[in-house]
């Protein structure tokens, strides 16, 4: 059958447009209404007052004058180019990953490159803005030359494992070498320090979560009761606990020759804490991985120990992958704690500008900026884990 | 013919088994021994005793506020059991108020009016993507210390004042006929709870569809049948009082409190808003549907149909909410607020035994963690019996 085309009647002008919009969406009854204009009043009161003091109240000058305390702590300014340098592979590594992987990955590229570049254009001092430019160079250069290129993906792997451990040994330096002079991790500070401990503590502690799970649904009994003990123990106490016992006992149970700074042993208290939150998410994978996959296995021939490490963990690990970056972000967040053990991470040198007699009173300004910071790189994270779900289908089977 | 079945012993899955797990205790002890001898050698060298002895020693430090009274002069146990308290204080306020908050902003987020979900939303985000320590420190230094002296103190309305000293509520005081106001709410229980059960248990016709409205019904007609008798409220109300350089009377929250307990309900309200949504989003939209078609009203859908169902979904995770606002509590030393780890912390400096303090914390801690997850666990099989 065919349908002769007739006009079609306009739709009533109360139920499209802008008042359509309105009425749908913020007047429906008179309950809704009700709730707008008080919201609304709320946004105008609070929000004009907030909006007003940030352009024309605050002195955002002490963000600007402490950038570079904010950014690295009492890392030696001299020796700063070592930093931009592990930002610069960095850039590297994620202009490559944006090229070979593309998608949700290319995008923040983009942005990461748009970012560097805007803050290029601010009117810091000209090595600053040369470095950020060259960033976004490296940036875009290793783009080009990965992009379309599949069989790089293996090799970004190892590159970005090798970028790590690089990055730690530029950033620690070599005792007597008069190019890079040893900054010990106690003049590592800043924005810097909280990257390094975050990212060291996840590094470390995915192979001991995964040993962990493993443990948990282990047919040994010994093994698995330990596993249990130690995740439902080190989940069961703060952080701040388990900071203050790396701070303070753990040099006790080393042998007595053996010096560790602070640094170190913070980081070895966010690795043993992160380990059984990761071993939880691990073992979530596992579980979610189908019985029948161990079983045809076994069948082919593989022993145990085989089954788990090519057919198991691989497809449970790429279902962790999301709940990973979760805790990741919650890892970032965390290490502001250990301000309480006396480092000097984003917050930390936050209160020590708040310290200098020159920003007295201005604790408004330098928290609001440290929030932001954070509030920066975790929404981006929160945004790519929620993206990353999505890509690989994890709840959708 | 019969086959011999007979495996070598080192390819046998029990003597492997076994010896795997010897190994593995073997490993552990030595590992264990090890790390603990070294605790021993390094505990004797710098002189650090063991032992649980110095809680009976004289603490003598102050304690900022405490729920039961303590001096200096008292030992180092009374100080620990005053951080404990507080602990408790904290955890218990921060856990009912952040759930009321926490609801409310979550069913704000599904709301179907823009201005409020987009708030709600904001919300979420900026309290999920910040970190604890920082929101606290903003609202201890930034806000509550920030407030006006005593002297020119914010009023609410005349009955509650904020200053720099802190925070001061009115406080209910019993009245001269409190007593028979008890009896009477009490009676008024008693009728509605017999009104609820008789109700209830009646098969579920259109006549007895409302056991609790009609309980409630009944309270409130004691309540006012009381109010009518009595002629005077069961409760006045002891208002702060402004003398020269503080507040009298009224309930006193210090600053640190306020913040501890502000900061931590604020941002768990966060977190349970995300728990709210996504347990009442869990419930499938053809529940809704077949219930509009049945011809439930809203309310009673959400009651009936949407509340039981979303519940199952959201309380497992609410407990790791509840349990992460009690551990979270501990950031109060950032802000100096005595609760069970700062004063154990003081502990620990003082007497130089770090060791069995911070054994005795974790331990508190692991019990705390227990307590809630038993209590949570209790009340999730009472809401997942509900299931077919």
């Amino acid at each position: 059958m065919v349908m002769a085309p007739h006009d079609d009647l306009a739709p009533p002008v109360a139920s499209i447009g802008v008042i359509g919009w309105l009425r749908k969406n913020l007047f429906s009854n008179w309950f809704n209404s009700i709730l707008s204009l008080v919201s609304l009043w709320f946004l105008v009161t609070v929000g004009g007052d907030f909006v007003r003091w940030a352009i024309m109240g605050a002195k955002w000058s002490v963000v600007y004058t402490n950038l570079r305390l904010f950014m690295v702590g009492p890392y030696p300014p001299d020796q700063v180019w070592r930093v931009w340098l592990v930002l610069a592979s960095v850039c590297l590594v994620f202009g490559m990953a944006g090229g070979v992987f593309g998608g949700t990955i290319r995008q923040f590229a983009v942005a990461l490159a748009a970012t560097l570049a805007g803050l290029a254009l601010l009117p810091f001092e000209l090595v600053g803005r040369g470095w950020l430019l060259g960033n976004v160079v490296v940036l875009v250069v290793g783009y080009s030359v990965a992009r379309g290129r599949e069989s790089l993906r293996p090799w970004l792997v190892l590159l970005s494992l090798a970028t790590f451990a690089a990055s730690i040994l530029l950033l620690q330096g070599f005792e007597g070498n008069s190019i890079m002079p040893a900054v010990s991790t106690s003049q590592w500070g800043g924005l810097l320090l909280t990257f390094v401990l975050t990212v060291v503590s996840i590094v470390v502690s995915f192979p001991l979560g995964v040993l962990l799970a493993l443990g948990r649904r282990s047919q040994l009994v010994t093994v698995r009761w330990f596993s249990i003990a130690y995740i439902e123990v080190v989940r069961g106490v703060p952080l701040i606990t388990i900071l203050y016992m790396t701070q303070i006992m753990l040099p006790l149970f080393l042998p007595g020759d053996v010096r560790i700074d602070s640094v170190v042993r913070a980081m070895a208290g966010m690795t043993f804490f992160t380990a059984a939150y990761t071993a939880e998410n691990v073992r979530g994978g596992l579980q979610a991985v189908p019985g029948g996959q161990a079983e045809a296995a076994n069948a082919l021939g593989l022993s145990n120990i085989l089954t788990t490490l090519l057919i198991v963990l691989p497809q449970a690990l790429r279902m962790v992958i999301p709940a990973s970056v979760g805790q990741f972000i919650s890892l970032f967040k965390d290490t502001t704690l250990v301000l309480i053990v006396g480092l000097l991470d984003l917050l930390s040198v936050g209160r020590s500008v708040l310290a200098q007699p020159e920003s007295m009173g201005l604790q408004t300004e330098v928290y609001l900026f440290v929030a932001a910071v954070f509030f920066v790189f975790s929404y981006a994270m929160s945004y790519a884990s929620y993206r990353l779900e999505s890509a690989l289908g994890v709840g959708k089977r | 013919v019969k086959q011999s079945t007979a495996v070598p012993f080192w390819r046998d899955v029990r003597v492997l088994t076994a010896l795997s797990q010897v190994a593995f205790v073997l490993l552990v002890i030595v590992a264990g021994s090890f790390l603990l001898g070294n605790l021993s050698t390094a505990m004797r060298q710098r002189g650090l005793a063991s032992g649980f002895d110095f809680v009976n020693l004289e603490s003598g430090f102050e304690i900022g506020e405490g729920l039961i009274s303590y001096r200096p002069s008292d030992t180092y146990g009374r100080a620990i059991a005053v951080g404990l308290l507080n602990t408790l204080l904290v955890s218990v306020l921060g856990i009912a108020l952040s759930t009321v908050l926490g609801v409310i902003v979550g069913v704000a987020r599904l709301s179907s009016n823009w201005l409020v979900s987009c708030m709600a939303a904001v919300y979420v985000e900026i309290i999920r993507n910040t970190p604890l320590l920082v929101q606290l420190i903003f609202i201890y230094f930034g806000v509550f210390l920030a407030l006006p002296p005593v002297a020119d103190s914010l009023e609410f309305s005349g009955i509650a004042f904020a200053s720099r000293r802190g925070l001061f509520l009115p406080r209910p005081m019993p009245s001269a006929t409190f007593d028979l106001w008890l009896a009477l709410i009490g009676v008024g229980v008693a009728a509605a709870l017999i009104v609820w059960f008789v109700l209830s248990r009646r098969p579920a016709t259109r006549r007895t569809y409302w056991p609790v409205g009609l309980a409630l019904a009944v309270l409130l007609l004691a309540v006012a049948g009381g109010w009518f008798l009595v002629g005077s409220p069961p409760l006045t109300w002891e208002v702060p009082v402004k003398e020269r350089y503080n507040f009298a009377g009224g309930i006193p929250m210090s600053p640190e409190f306020s913040a501890v307990l502000f900061g931590l309900v604020l941002y768990t309200a966060g977190f349970i808003a995300e728990v709210v949504r996504g347990g009442i989003q869990a419930v499938r939209p053809g529940q809704v549907e077949a219930a509009r078609a049945l011809g439930l009203d809203e309310p009673r859908i959400l009651q009936l149909v949407i509340f039981p169902q979303a519940m199952r979904v959201i309380v497992p995770p609410l407990t790791s909410q509840y349990l992460n606002l009690a551990k979270n509590s501990s950031l109060a030393i950032a802000i100096g607020f005595p609760d069970v780890f700062s004063v154990g912390s003081t502990v620990a400096n003082q007497t130089g035994q770090p060791v069995p303090v911070i054994v005795l914390i974790m331990a508190t801690y692991l019990a705390m963690s227990l307590i809630t997850s038993l209590l949570m666990n209790l009340y999730n099989r009472h809401v997942q019996v509900l299931e077919k």
